[in-house]
């Protein structure tokens, strides 16, 4: 066993929280610090751009702890406070305002922040990644205006369903020709874009923002690539997000795409990440990873504090992701490459009710879901086993009984 | 060890079913999650710890006893 006393995590939210509550859970009774640059005790981010947009929850049902279960971590919560530096050789994290805190071991866990794009400063633009964001965005959609939404990822695509829900008038806007395309591949991601179009938004994908037009620093609408001019009153930039690690610059950690780490998700002796900030090798896939899913912040938090207190494991998931837009819940276990092949396992594409492989270098590394939960459940073990895509076929004749 | 399932807060992700399949299932409509057992036995108690901790959507609640 590892003989850490003194554990440090930054930042609060589902990573950094779920390391602190499973050293404990494991028995370390060490020092805890948990530093959080966010005002707001730690939340959760998937309902804010599905119930909390559609106010249908409020903010407090999706506090990750009660006061209570953070009083019983017995951890230091430097809430509203910032990380600005890191020095690895001294063990200490810099904090804004000029102090510092020193580690034993440290846990890096800052997420990513929404890239932007020229004219976010604009009042009528808004991002996507916070509790403040979604309220703010919840109260402008709430006086009826005309809505663009630039960026067709899933944040994208969500906020866009939930402003139709709104019953607000609704662009879509993507250079990619499909919505959700590097997620899911064309055929899925076309799926997608027909199912905007049937409840009411005009997807335009295959087209980008040339530029925001605006009257007086309030926007009016947008320019795009191909020359059309959109009026929008609203517009939302869901164009993917960056690693939070600009605390990071200084520290001679490896920040290629995020803190890079090997196997175990440790970046350099003493120092570990997890969530969406962590690149680390996944043995199972034999590939480099960093993903910004929900369960994957949970489990590899999990994993790395097994490793902080000695544990030595390699980190190797099969990663979980889902989706909501409208009546339509898309889930997906494993890893989509752009050139995988893809065969229905269940169902049809075109009913919306079906699960579909993807096959890699003759493996099963995908299966994706749409409203079929307990199907793609069972299916998750291609992946886990790795099935050779040549079984496929056999499995169709098996899931056809279903 | 007591435990209660919130419905409304669950994402049918079907974690719970894997990490304690005596405990929890999945309604065949929509997949969200139903308990089978809310005061399950003893051997299945760290399962259910698991199923707890990792389900996304925090909708599974314990009462260690
Ligand atoms: C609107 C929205 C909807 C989503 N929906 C889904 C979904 O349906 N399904 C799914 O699988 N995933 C979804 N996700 C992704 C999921 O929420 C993330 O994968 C998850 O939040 C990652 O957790 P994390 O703790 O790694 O990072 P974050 O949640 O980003 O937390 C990082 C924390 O660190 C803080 N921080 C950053 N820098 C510093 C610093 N220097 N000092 C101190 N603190 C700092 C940040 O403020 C933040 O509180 C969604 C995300 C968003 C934004
Ligand atoms: S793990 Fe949670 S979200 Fe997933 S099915 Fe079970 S209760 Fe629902």
């Amino acid at each position: 066993m590892n003989t850490t006393r003194d554990v440090v995590i930054v930042g609060a939210s589902v990573a950094g929280l779920t390391t602190a509550v499973t050293l404990r859970t494991l028995g370390y009774d060490g020092r805890l610090t948990l530093i959080g640059d966010e005002p707001h005790t730690p939340y959760d981010r998937p309902p804010l751009s599905k119930q909390i947009l559609a106010g249908t929850w409020e903010p407090d049902r999706i506090r990750l702890r009660t006061d209570e279960e953070l009083a019983a971590l017995d951890a230091e919560l430097l809430f509203g406070r910032s990380a600005t530096g890191l020095d690895v050789a001294a063990g200490r994290v810099l904090l804004d305002g000029g102090d510092s805190v020193p580690y034993g071991s440290l846990v890096i866990a800052t997420g990513v922040n929404p890239c932007r794009l020229p004219g976010v400063e604009l009042a009528g633009v808004h991002l996507l990644r916070t509790l403040d964001d979604a309220l703010a965005l919840r109260a402008a959609m709430l006086r009826g205006p005309r809505v663009a939404v630039v960026g067709a990822g899933f944040l994208g695509a969500e906020a866009a369903a939930a402003a139709r829900g709104m019953g607000l008038e609704v662009t879509l806007i993507d250079p990619r020709p499909v919505p959700m395309r590097r997620q899911f591949g064309d055929r899925v991601g076309a799926l997608v874009g027909e199912l905007h179009q049937d409840h009411g938004v005009s997807v335009r994908c295959g087209t980008g923002v040339n530029q925001f037009l605006e009257t007086d620093g309030r926007v009016t609408g947008l320019e795009l690539t191909d020359g059309v001019k959109l009026d929008a009153d609203l517009v939302v930039v869901a164009v993917g997000a960056a690693p939070a690690t600009g605390w990071l610059r200084e520290s001679g950690l490896l920040l290629t795409n995020g803190v890079e780490c090997d196997a175990t998700c440790r970046a350099a002796p003493g120092v570990y990440a997890a969530g969406d900030v962590a690149s680390w090798h996944n043995s199972h896939f034999d590939a480099p990873m960093r993903l910004e899913h929900r369960l994957n912040a949970t489990e590899q938090a999990q994993a790395v504090a097994r490793n902080v207190l000695g544990a030595e494991l390699p980190f190797a998931p099969v990663p979980y992701f889902w989706t909501d837009q409208y009546d339509a819940r898309i889930q997906a276990y494993g890893i989509f490459p752009a050139d995988a092949d893809l065969a229905v396992l269940h169902g049809e594409l075109d009913s919306r009710r079906f699960v579909a492989a993807y096959g890699h270098r003759g493996r099963v590394v995908g299966v994706l879901g749409w409203n079929c939960p307990r199907e793609l459940r069972t299916l998750r073990r291609l992946v886990v086993e790795r099935a050779p895509w040549s079984s496929i076929g056999a499995q169709e004749c098996l899931t056809a009984a279903w | 060890m007591r435990v209660t399932l919130h419905q409304d807060k669950c994402v049918a992700s079907g974690q719970c079913v894997l990490a304690a399949q005596e405990v929890f299932d999945q309604r065949d409509e929509d997949g969200v999650a139903v308990l089978l057992d809310d005061s399950p036995p003893a051997g299945a108690h760290d399962d259910v710890r698991h199923a707890a901790a990792v389900c996304p959507a925090l909708a599974i609640t314990l009462a260690e006893s």
